[in-house]
């Protein structure tokens, strides 16, 4: 590693200054879990590394007003893990955070991290997806907030615009029978890569399903919001021509690859089965609340 | 771009030291600061050889650069023992055998106390889950879980 410059800023207008200033030689630093393998095998080679941990609003968990959550992209796993609320209002966003690396990556990767290595098997993706989450970023032209969906535009990229950095996510607060799921399929027990990430958030009312949402990863070059599948689902009882109407539009929305952790056939099937089951696992907590 | 002037705490001590800006927390701990219990697996967050606490959290020191201490406790393998007298999972690995070549033993150490102090009385799949970020190529784990399972039933008793 060579000359690297690194600031620490304790305000995000000076970080957005600072990353603006660098114009494109400047990465992100937030957990740094993908950041510094990357410097390490020589992909990323940063000229400036800009910290943003000691920016207040980059690593707090707060409840909104009205329910809902607003979360630091800079926010540790393991701080939502300790959080006394969070877990239990959206535990499908938690198990996918606290599904990324071990312990020990989970004591710095962070949401905001996991979004921007733009990587289409991220773990945190698509239950922040499912969960309707919004991304608030800044940059040399101000504020604005896009639903998470619209930031991955390929892997390792994202539709950010130069100089803008993503500040936190804002979770909506949460209708009564409402719950959430994530599951993801790897061949090993942990500790390994999603094959196939599934997310799905449901509101049932009466045992109806009055709310659906569902993110699908790591079969297709972005994760993705499935809006065809949670369409399959509202209005129904996940009576089984519901889930496998809602299989089948996960099915035909992968658009995955080959490789050694499966092949194209193996992940499409995979979706819809993923489907299904945390469906399943979602309408059981909303059951519960 | 010159080194950064570094004021952290390790080990409880406070601890000043130059760190080049694109230095990792591991390089500093076995380089300028000496303190070469923290061992480098793999360097690339995969195996835990690394691990330490920065404020009370399990990491791993290859994750992290030397510069982001600034501020924090950090905590080593050298705060484990007080003095002489060893943790009991420092001891009961010596008496369980729970290590052979070594390399892996102050991550696991690490890991296993963090694991307890959150969970006094964990099963032993939620042992083999709390070590999963922790490789071993020599024992096959089941020394390693055995230990941790023991020392928490000893620290239990003992409480």
């Amino acid at each position: 590693m060579t000359d690297i410059r690194y600031l620490a800023p304790r305000t995000l207008d000076e970080a957005v200054g600072a990353f603006a200033a660098a114009a494109g030689a400047a990465r992100i630093l937030a957990g740094g879990t993908d950041l510094l393998v990357q410097m390490r095998n020589g992909v990323a080679k940063p000229g400036t590394i800009i910290d943003i941990k000691k920016i207040a609003e980059m690593t707090s968990i707060e409840e909104t007003a009205d329910g809902g959550f607003r979360i630091g992209a800079a926010v540790p796993a393991v701080a939502l893990a300790e959080h006394a609320r969070f877990g239990k209002v959206w535990p499908g966003v938690l198990e996918a955070i606290n599904l990324i690396g071990s312990k020990q990556v989970q004591g710095r990767a962070s949401p905001g991290g996991n979004l921007c290595n733009g990587s289409p098997a991220g773990d945190s993706v698509p239950a922040m997806i499912a969960a309707g989450a919004v991304v608030t970023v800044q940059g040399p032209n101000g504020r604005r907030s896009m639903p998470v969906e619209a930031v991955p535009a390929g892997p390792g990229r994202t539709n950010l615009q130069p100089g803008e950095i993503v500040v936190s996510f804002t979770l909506p607060p949460r209708p009564a029978g409402s719950g959430d799921a994530y599951l993801r399929m790897i061949p090993r027990t942990e500790m390994d890569i999603a094959v196939v990430g599934c997310g799905v958030s449901l509101t049932m009312a009466g045992g109806v399903v009055t709310a659906a949402r569902v993110g699908l990863g790591a079969v297709a070059p972005t994760v993705m919001l499935v809006d065809t599948a949670a369409k399959a689902l509202i209005g129904s009882r996940l009576e089984d021509a519901a889930l496998e109407a809602a299989a089948a539009a996960c099915r035909a929305a992968c658009k995955p690859i080959d490789d050694k952790r499966g092949t194209i056939v193996y992940r499409t099937k995979v979706a819809g089965v993923l489907l299904k089951r945390t469906a399943a696992i979602a309408a059981q907590r909303a059951g519960g609340n | 771009m010159s080194k950064l002037h570094i004021a952290t705490s390790i080990n409880g001590e406070p601890v000043e030291f130059l760190a080049d800006p694109s230095a990792s927390m591991l390089d500093a701990l076995r380089g300028p600061l000496g303190l070469t219990g923290t061992k480098e697996g793999c360097g690339t967050g995969d195996c835990g050889a690394c691990s330490i606490t920065v404020d009370g959290r399990l990491v791993c020191a290859c994750l992290m650069l030397a510069v982001e201490s600034e501020g924090h406790e950090i905590g080593t393998i050298e705060g484990m023992a007080q003095g002489d007298h060893l943790h009991p999972l420092q001891q009961k690995f010596l008496e369980m055998a729970a290590l052979q070549c070594g390399i892996c033993t102050p991550g696991m150490l690490m890991a296993s106390r963090a694991l307890l102090e959150k969970n006094p009385d964990p099963t032993e799949e939620e042992v083999r889950f709390g070590l999963a970020g922790n490789l071993c190529r020599c024992t096959g784990y089941d020394k390693i879980v055995r230990a941790v399972l023991e020392t928490a039933a000893e620290m239990r008793g003992a409480a």
